[in-house]
Formats: C-alpha cells, structure tokens, sequence
C-alpha cells in the first residue's frame, strides 16, 4: 500500500502539467474553431521543435543540478555560423552541419570542465558562456545572413504527411524533436549514464562515494545540452532560413520554464524527460490560445508563462518541504522557536 | 623583508584589491591603446571625456550591483533587476506622458514641455512599483521558501510582460525637461546620477556597516540555520535585502528613462542583471553568499562598464562587445576560485621559503 502511494507522489508534478495542458487544451476546443483540426495540435510540435530539443538537454543539465543559461545564445551561434559557412564559403552542409554539431558539444564541454574543475557555479559560467556566444555572433555577421542552400530549402518546405489523418503533417524539425525525446527518454530511463546523472543530481557526495565517475558526468551533461541546443539551431535556421545574432532571445528562459513546468525539480536528481515535452506543450498551447484569442497582446504569454512557472515552482516546493518535514525530527522542531523581527535588534 | 611581506598579504586578501587590479590593468590598457581616453575637458559648463561617461553610464550598473551585493550576500540572487528596471521606466514615463499610453493623441500635444502628474508622484509611484516587485521577490524567496535564482526568475520573464501591459505595448517618449536633469544633468560640473549613486551608496553603507544589519546579512550568508538558531530572523532579513534590490532597481529605472527620455518594455535594462551579477562578483562577494563589500561592488560595476566603454571606443560594434566582457570575467572568475587561489598561495610559499 505504501509503496503504490509513493509512486503516485513521484509524478504529481508530471500529472499535473498533464492535466493543465488537457483543460487548457479542452478549452481552447471549445473556444476556437481554428483549433478543432489535427493540423493544430501538430503545429505545436512544428512551431516548437526548437524548444523541445533544447528543452531535453536541459533537463538532462537540471536533473545533474545544474543549470545552463547559454543556450539561447548557442542557438543563435549556430545559426550565424552555419549561414556563414554555406553562404560564404560555399560549403556542403552535410560537412556543415555535423561541424555545427561537433562545435556546440564542445562549447558545452569547455562550460561543463570551467564548472567542474574550478568549481565554480553553473550559474555564473554558462552566464559567461551566454554573453561569449551572442557575441561572436555579431563578430561573424551584424546583420541577418539568408540561406539560400538548395538542401536547406528542401528540408525547410519538407513535409511529412501523416497516416490516418487528411492534411495533417508534421515538418522535419518536429520529427527531429521527437526522435531526440525518444532517445532522451531511453537515454535518462534505461541507461547507466542515466540513472548516473540522477544520482549525481541527488546527491553529489553520494555518487561520489558510490564509485560514480561524477566529474565526467557533469562534463559531459553540459556536452550533451550544447549538443541539442546546436541542433535546435539547425532546426531553428532551417524554418527560418537565415542566421542572426539576435535570433531566439530569451529561449533559455523558455527551456527552464517548460522543464520546471514538466515537472523536473530544480534541485536536482527527480523528474522525466516525458514532462518536458509537456511543459514545452503547455507554453506553445499557451502561445497559441492568445494568438487566436486575438485581442490580448502578444506579452500576456510572458505573464501567463511566468505565471505557470511560479505555480509549478509552488507545487515543487509543497512537494519537496513537506518531504523534508518528514525527515526532519519533532524534536528539532520543538526546540527552533521562531524569533521576531531583526529590524527591532539592528 | 618581514613587514612589506605582511602589508602585501593584507593587501592581497583585501576585497578591493582584485577589483582594483582589474580596473587597473584595463586603465593600463587604454593609456596605449586608446587615444584620447584620459583626455576631461569642460563642455557647456560640465565635464566630459570618456572617463566621465564610463561614471555617467556606470551608474545604472553601480546602483544595480549595490541592491545585488545584499542579495548575494544572503546566499541568493535577483534576475529580476531588468525586468525591474523597465517596470519603473514604464511607470515614470506613463505617468509624465498626457496620453497615459491608452490612446495616441495629436504629436504637438506629445512634445509639450510638460508632466500630466507631478514630478515627485511620478518618481514615487516608479519607487514604489519597483520596491513591491522587490518585496514580491522576498516574499517568495522568505515565505515561499522558493529558490532564489528561480523566484526571481518568474518575475524576469513576466516582469516584461507586465512592464508592457502598464505602457500598452508602446515605446513612450517624454518630453518634461525637470524629468530629463535626473538623467541626463550636471551638477558641479559631474554628472547628476552620480550623486544619486553615492547618496545611495551612503544609505546603504549606513544600514550595513553603522548597524547590524550588515552582520546579519554575511551570517545569513554563511549559515542561515545557525544565524537563525542564534536569534536573527533569516526570513526578514531576506525580505529586506530583496525589497533594496528592487528599490534600487527602481531609481535605476528611473534615471534609465530620464537619459534616453523614453522607456521601452522590451529593451529597458536588458541584461542589465547579468551585468549586475558580475559585477558583484568582480567586487569578490562570494555567488554562495557570506563576506560583502559595497564599495568593491562599485569597482566591480565601474570595471564593467569601462570594459564596454573601451570597447566602444575601439570600434567594436556594441553587440559583438559582450563576448571580450565574457572572457574578462570568466578570467576574473577563474582567478578567484579557489583552485587558483590553493596554486597561487603554494608559488608565494615556496618564494618566502627561497629568499
């Protein structure tokens, strides 16, 4: 009995985005006719893909209690640079493309060895890695580059037609997106490394003491998110078919929310992979709702988006204190007594 | 040898020396490859020269970074301080502009020199928006018992977002010259914010340093359950250090507005946080709280800052600049981490232990 109530408590957080994103999108069926089509539904995948992408390698970062501000930044980076290279210096981008890859993983990996070997905060580094990348970006090019690439092209007006439904497709990035969650879910759930990188999120000392090679796996988690976050620039590029520096500003907030929203606790070592494809769900419904809304403005998506978050957060931290109280001893609690005010002793 | 040996190791472990090393070595840098950097001359009655502007524009970022010293100093951090910053642009200027940002009116009404509310209502309301989403932020961090970097970061994204709703999505401009002296005026011939900044520097330095309150902000820091067992309210000191983040954030957003004589939602004190943060940490306050100093944060933020006025006048474009500010402090960082410190002090050792 009490084993079955604890898996239950293991995926409120999940549970509820799921939920929200049911009523939200129950209401948004009812409301709008536009949203009644498959095609709606899909176009959050396609409008989203980007954000999918970097959201797992997040939420690989967040569950080692880490934390990567620089994606954003390294989405625009790629875009800049592959444009660069296939506009300027004519290059395949089948050579490009794996370059972008191979760049990404290794910027992720320099940020992830400044914070291991260093020790210094993940905060604080991947800050640094932020500003670093957006900067190159306008090193590279000040204005917008267009690609004018024939596989490019054809990649950004590909279509995949689904089976079953009539005009109901999904572009290649979201197919790109959804295979990265698979494997990301096998990765996080059926592996070693995975069950490592919750383990190191949970407790550091622990994995240390457990054998667990903690410094490699910190490394590269870090490698692994600047690797999806280079290629959810190439997805990014793709559908826009340019490259700027200015492109997809503020995305790493995105990526925190909807993984905070997918239920994945900030502190490290619990949450799914599966709940991010939820949270980043929840915030394109959300996107979507006030575009066929109409009348509220574009910036209610950053309150609602905030918003959610604080609910999420809130519901993390009722999840996580009352886990706490548990732990802690009535004793201790008897004996802290609360004391008033300091301002009357300063 | 014995005494200097001793006066160089205070020196060393002072908060201001790495600060001041980093301006140094960035001054030292200007003197051969800047022209013109140190020239100050007098231009209709006030100075002006680069050094001047670097102070001028440093002061946003000054007074920014002495509300985040606190914050850090209890172990937290404040990425709202943008958003903040554009949230009391946005009132200020809503106030002062006739058309309320509610419907577009006649431009020769628009550019008429005058406020629709009073000076000091304005500024007020600004203050007092600014240091409600402050309080906002310390009442999640104290009561919600949220996690500070991610509190904050609620308001970061929605703050935004809100700052727009109060200016209904435009760009306001103001034309209410008494508004624009808070920015853009001279007083002594030294730029006006500047006497904000140490007036506040002042403030602040009194509340940390001539009370307790400092003492209880670096022991909240360092243990916040054993300051709280020893009779300090962790909770309200938190609160209060927040709530200053924000009000300073305020007057920042004020002057912000007063000297580009408008107020963008979406622009407004952008990544002016970041800015903040390293400036702190240049200023050697600890990201995990503990020891602050106010006034090696002010370093920190005029380090900062001449970073990117160095840049600007080296031509590089504003954009591009962000990544030398990146590598100057990802090697202030490295400098400070302890790693460095443990091979640093092993060389000095083995030098005394040679001469």
């Amino acid at each position: 009995m009490t084993t079955k109530l604890k898996i239950n408590r293991k995926f409120v957080p999940v549970l509820t985005t799921i939920g929200v994103f049911l009523v939200l999108y129950f209401y948004g069926f009812l409301q709008y006719k536009g949203m009644r089509t498959p095609q709606a539904f899909l176009n959050l995948f396609v409008n989203n893909a980007f954000l999918l992408i970097t959201s797992i390698g997040m939420t690989f970062v967040i569950l080692s209690k880490g934390i990567d501000l620089s994606v954003g930044a390294m989405i625009a980076l790629t875009s800049v640079t592959s444009a660069a290279l296939l506009e300027r210096t004519g290059l395949s981008p089948l050579i490009v493309i794996p370059l972008m890859l191979l760049m990404g993983t290794l910027f992720g990996a320099t940020m992830g060895m400044i914070i291991h070997v260093f020790k210094v905060q993940p905060f604080i580094v991947t800050l640094a890695g932020m500003f670093f990348a957006r900067g190159m970006c306008f090193f590279i090019s000040l204005n917008a580059i267009p690609i004018r690439d024939p596989l490019y092209r054809t990649m950004a007006l590909y279509r995949l037609q689904l089976p079953f439904f009539e005009r109901a497709f999904i572009s290649l990035g979201a197919v790109t997106a959804l295979i990265v969650l698979i494997v990301g879910m096998y990765v996080a759930h059926f592996t070693r490394y995975g069950r490592s990188v919750y383990a190191v999120g949970g407790s550091e000392q622990s994995a240390l003491l457990m054998g667990l090679p903690v410094g490699r796996i910190k490394i590269s988690v870090y490698a692994l998110n600047g690797f999806c976050s280079a290629l959810a620039g190439i997805v990014f590029s793709v559908s826009l078919l340019s490259g700027h520096g200015l492109y997809a500003t503020s995305v790493e907030l995105d990526a925190i929310a909807s993984v905070v929203i997918g239920g994945t606790l900030l502190t490290g070592g619990q949450g799914y992979v599966f709940g991010t494809l939820f949270g980043v769900l929840v915030t394109g419904l959300i996107q979507m709702l006030i575009q066929f809304n109409g009348e509220l403005s574009s910036w209610w998506t950053r309150i609602a988006v905030g918003a959610l978050t604080l609910i999420f957060i809130g519901v993390q931290s009722l999840f996580v204190s009352s886990r706490k109280r548990r732990a802690i001893t009535k004793q201790t609690v008897k004996e802290t007594i609360p004391i008033r005010s300091a301002e009357g002793l300063a | 040898m014995r005494p200097t040996n001793i006066s160089w190791q205070r020196l060393r472990d002072s908060q201001l020396f790495w600060p001041l090393l980093a301006l140094a070595l960035i001054m030292l840098f200007n003197v051969f490859f800047t022209p013109g950097f140190y020239n100050v001359e007098i231009k209709d009655g006030h100075l002006s020269g680069f050094l001047i502007d670097i102070l001028n524009r440093g002061s946003i970022l000054m007074l920014l970074a002495l509300g985040m010293t606190m914050v850090i100093a209890t172990g937290g951090v404040d990425l709202s301080v943008g958003a903040v910053v554009a949230i009391s642009a946005a009132t200020a200027t809503v106030l002062i502009n006739p058309a309320l940002a509610k419907q577009l009116i006649s431009s020769e009404e628009l550019i008429k020199d005058v406020t629709y509310t009073p000076l000091w209502l304005c500024i007020l309301t600004a203050l007092l928006a600014a240091t409600l989403c402050g309080l906002w932020n310390g009442f999640l961090v104290s009561r919600g018992k949220i996690e500070p970097m991610v509190a904050t970061l609620v308001l970061m994204v929605a703050g935004r977002g809100i700052a727009q709703l109060i200016s209904n999505g435009q760009i306001i401009t103001v034309y209410y010259s008494p508004y624009f002296f808070i920015g853009n005026g001279y007083l002594l011939g030294l730029p006006f914010p500047l006497f904000i900044v140490a007036f506040i520097y002042f403030l602040t330095w009194l509340l940390a340093r001539r009370t307790a309150f400092g003492m209880f902000v670096e022991s909240v820091g360092i243990n916040a359950r054993s300051s709280f067992l020893s009779g300090i309210s962790a909770k309200n000191i938190k609160l209060i250090v927040y709530t200053i983040s924000g009000f300073c954030a305020g007057i920042a957003g004020i002057i912000y507005s007063s000297n580009v004589k408008s107020a963008d939602a979406n622009n407004a004190g952008l990544n002016l946080e970041l800015d903040a943060i390293l400036a702190v940490v240049i200023g050697g306050t600890l990201m995990t709280g503990g020891r602050f100093s106010l006034l090696a944060s002010l370093i920190g933020a005029l380090v900062i800052q001449s970073t990117t006025t160095t840049m600007y006048a080296l031509g590089v474009p504003a954009m591009a600049a962000s990544t030398i500010k990146a590598l100057v402090v990802l090697i202030v960082i490295l400098l400070y981490s302890d790693q460095t410190k443990v091979v640093l002090g092993r060389l000095f050792e083995r030098e005394r232990a040679g001469t």
